[in-house]
């Protein structure tokens, strides 16, 4: 029943091209549940999932929360503070508890990674990764190889430039495999201190200039530059960084080319990213938020057995499909 | 008195008189009494048939870790000498990273009766290089030795100061120890939880680059230059120490290493699947680093195997990688993992690996018992290893107390079938009925 995915959502990197296809397929037909008055289908009617949050998320957690509801399946939120109890500890006693509860789905964000597959391995419940430490967070990946094949109405060929923090980025690594295996170029961008060891090897174009990667790419998605970093010295300012990788106006203008203009949230303005780029019209960052509910939405009536081809369907009668 | 032994028509290695030959070996009031084809037979002398199996020296490991006190339900004395017993070895030297730290001459001295309280595999302590291993001030070496210890380290962590290891191993030469460094630059390590590279990358997991090990090698080695102290750098992992220590040897700078099992054997693609059983600090490296360890230890430049035993709770690697302790267990699986890759797999002979494993790191640590040789006279201290049958790791059989280990379920060749200390059996894989029924 649930193999055309597997049994969880970890990562990208394990997924084939087929099956990255699909759930982006899948999505198209859910899309259209969330334009309507009654944002509403039966497709997990009778499923309960627990969406367990190890660390901070607002869209994220809103968006599966949203995903979960509009499918009718029964959720429950967990806000576990990774400071209050001992890690290690807790996650295995959370998965037996889980399981002891049998519940059907698990959404988990940890900030250590392989925290998502250390929870499938040990109970029988699907579990998706919603952003698990520096390792991956597949379904940021998936709508934005959605969002990307909305707007240029494909993903292969094209060149698409992850700028800023590849280091610590767990929506950088879910890119990387993701747009690799659907056919586009993929280039990273940033400083030496913030791109981890070896980056190269995984197939991408690397650029220290962002001119550079302006003049080369077709589709930027600027990440999120963390406070912290700045803290432990990666950086020696956010007004330099800003400076010097900052995605401005002024740079996009120098390429007769307009880039489209991503972002996963949330923005630092003026930091990785001027305003007047986020708020313009090539910008599609509102687009990845609409699509983060589609794909959830996909990702867990895939994993919850529900067939593809039968996902427009699964939208019931008021869909239109009937 | 127990009755004389006679090992007979087993094939005997001796690297400390480079020999190898098939003789008798008798053992008589603890002591090698005689060595030769056909010795004969003393009267009421239990006769043990090892044709087809090797006689060597016990094996001695200069590194391991066995938790008392402080954290005796993961490992104690006297289960960490048993599993060294079943691991062929009769002599290991335990870290000082107890709880409370073993920094002084009482703490020395309850290892030392732990140990003879046991009466299994000999355990030598290690003491403190500094107070509480807190990296400030030298902990009182004089008194250590005095009671036992056979060399001192703060293993666990790395001595971070350069002054206080040049006045450890300015102090030590008083007492002829050796200092044991567990090379590590702190501030390049920090966070880290396995070899900075490509899988490190692709898993998002923080990475500990070789550079981090090897400033710190390079620091210990100029200053056992300055010194003239002896510097011993404990488990070594990367290729770029190797070249340091190579070059360090050609100059006459008086600094001995030693390298584990896994990072001869296992580099950073162990760790995929987060697999916690391959975290270990220094973290397993690159093949390119395995191929030079190998060539270092058949050349000499790592002068021994050690196993960096290290027990952790059956629980504790149940967490996320990040979360799970360094470590992992290797009494029980050293001489096994190396022999069937160092030795069938051509890297090493038979006899060279023995040498590394019993009479190098005995001659290293200048154990006071002696150790490593089978010369007449010596104690008893000897093991004998049949390296033809194949076996399966199976952690649940395990003698140590924890089962934390990467090898579970592989296939090893080599293994020891009976341990003997100053005469006296302490493990035997195969007893007869009327030895199970009198021991």
């Amino acid at each position: 029943m649930t193999a055309v995915l597997g049994k969880d959502l970890v990562g990208l990197e394990h997924l084939s091209a087929d099956q990255i296809r699909l759930v982006l397929d899948t999505a198209e037909p859910f899309k259209e549940v969330s334009e309507r008055p009654i944002k509403k289908v039966p497709a997990l009617r009778g499923k309960t999932i627990v969406n367990l949050f190890f660390e901070a998320s607002t869209r994220t957690r809103i968006s599966f929360e949203f995903a979960e509801k509009r499918l009718s399946a029964d959720t429950v939120n967990v806000a576990a503070s990774g400071s209050a109890v001992q890690k290690g500890e807790t996650l295995v006693d959370t998965a037996k508890n889980l399981e002891a509860m049998r519940i059907d789905m698990v959404v988990i964000r940890h900030p250590s990674s392989g925290a998502a597959q250390f929870l499938g391995n040990r109970i029988r419940s699907n579990v998706i990764n919603a952003g698990d430490g520096k390792h991956e967070h597949p379904t940021q990946g998936l709508l934005d190889l959605l969002t990307i094949r909305d707007k240029h109405g494909r993903i292969e060929g094209l060149k698409v430039c992850l700028v800023g923090d590849i280091l610590h980025s767990r929506v950088a690594r879910s890119n990387i495999w993701g747009l690799s295996k659907l056919g586009a170029e993929v280039g990273v961008c940033g400083p030496d201190t913030l791109m981890p060891r070896g980056i190269e090897e995984l197939g991408v174009c690397r650029f220290r200039r962002i001119e550079e990667a302006i003049e080369w790419a077709d589709v930027l998605n600027v990440l999120r530059l963390q406070l912290e970093r700045m803290e432990a010295g990666f950086i020696p300012s956010l007004r330099e960084y800003f400076r010097v990788f900052g995605v401005t106006v002024e740079r996009l203008d120098k390429v007769p080319r307009a880039l489209t203009i991503m972002h996963p949230g949330p923005m630092n303005r003026g930091v990785e990213i001027e305003s007047r780029v986020a708020d313009g019209p090539h910008s599609v960052i509102l687009d990845q938020v609409t699509n983060g509910v589609a794909v959830r939405m996909a990702v867990l009536y895939l994993l919850a057995g529900g067939r593809p081809e039968l996902a427009d369907a699964a939208k019931g009668p008021s869909g239109g499909s009937e | 008195m127990t009755r004389p032994l006679v090992l007979l028509g087993g094939r005997v290695i001796d690297p400390s008189r480079d020999l190898d030959q098939p003789a008798d070996v008798l053992i008589q009031d603890g002591k090698i009494a005689g060595l030769g084809a056909s010795l004969g037979t003393p009267d009421g002398a239990e006769v043990r048939d090892v044709r087809g199996k090797v006689v060597a020296p016990g094996l001695v490991d200069v590194h391991v870790h066995l938790r008392e006190p402080g954290n005796e339900d993961v490992e104690t004395i006297a289960t960490g000498a048993r599993a060294a017993a079943a691991g062929g070895f009769t002599a290991v030297c335990a870290m000082p990273n107890t709880d409370p730290v073993t920094d002084n001459q009482a703490a020395v001295g309850f290892i030392v009766r732990q140990s003879v309280r046991a009466g299994l595999a000999r355990v030598y302590p290690i003491g403190a290089v500094s107070v509480g291993q807190k990296g400030e001030r030298l902990s009182e070496f004089g008194e250590m030795v005095g009671a036992g210890a056979v060399a001192v380290s703060d293993d666990g962590k790395p001595v971070v100061s350069s002054h206080l290891m040049r006045t450890a191993l300015e102090y030590a030469r008083t007492f002829g120890v050796p200092v044991a460094d567990h090379c590590e630059e702190p501030t390049l390590a920090a966070g880290g939880v396995m070899h900075e590279g490509l899988v490190a990358t692709r898993l998002g997991l923080k990475g500990m680059p070789p550079a981090a090990e090897e400033i710190m090698v390079g620091r210990d080695i100029l200053l056992a230059g300055l010194t003239g102290g002896h510097v011993h750098l404990c488990h070594v992992s990367t290729r770029g120490s190797v070249e340091l220590i190579r070059r360090a040897k050609e100059q006459g700078i008086h600094v001995t290493a030693e390298a584990t099992p896994h990072h001869l054997t296992l580099t950073d693609r162990a760790c995929e699947g987060y697999d916690t059983h391959a975290k270990m600090n220094p973290p397993l490296r690159e093949g390119a680093d395995v191929a030079a360890l190998r060539a270092a230890l058949a050349e000499g430049v790592i002068d021994c195997i050690a196993s960096d035993h290290a027990p952790h709770a059956y629980d504790a690697k149940e967490a996320a990688f990040d979360d799970a302790p360094f470590g992992i267990v290797g009494l029980e699986t050293a001489f096994g993992v190396a022999h069937t890759e160092l030795v069938l797999g051509g890297v090493v002979s038979l006899p060279e690996l023995l040498r590394r494993m019993s009479t190098v790191p005995a001659a290293v640590f200048r154990l006071p018992e002696g150790g490593g040789t089978l010369r007449p006279g010596a104690p008893a201290d000897v093991t004998v290893l049949d390296v033809a049958a194949p076996w399966t790791v199976d952690p649940a059989a395990f003698f140590s107390k924890s089962r934390n280990t990467p090898f579970a379920g592989r296939t090893l060749t080599g293994r020891a079938v009976l341990t003997l200390v100053g005469g006296k059996i302490v493990h035997d894989a195969a007893p007869s009925p009327e030895a199970a029924a009198s021991r």
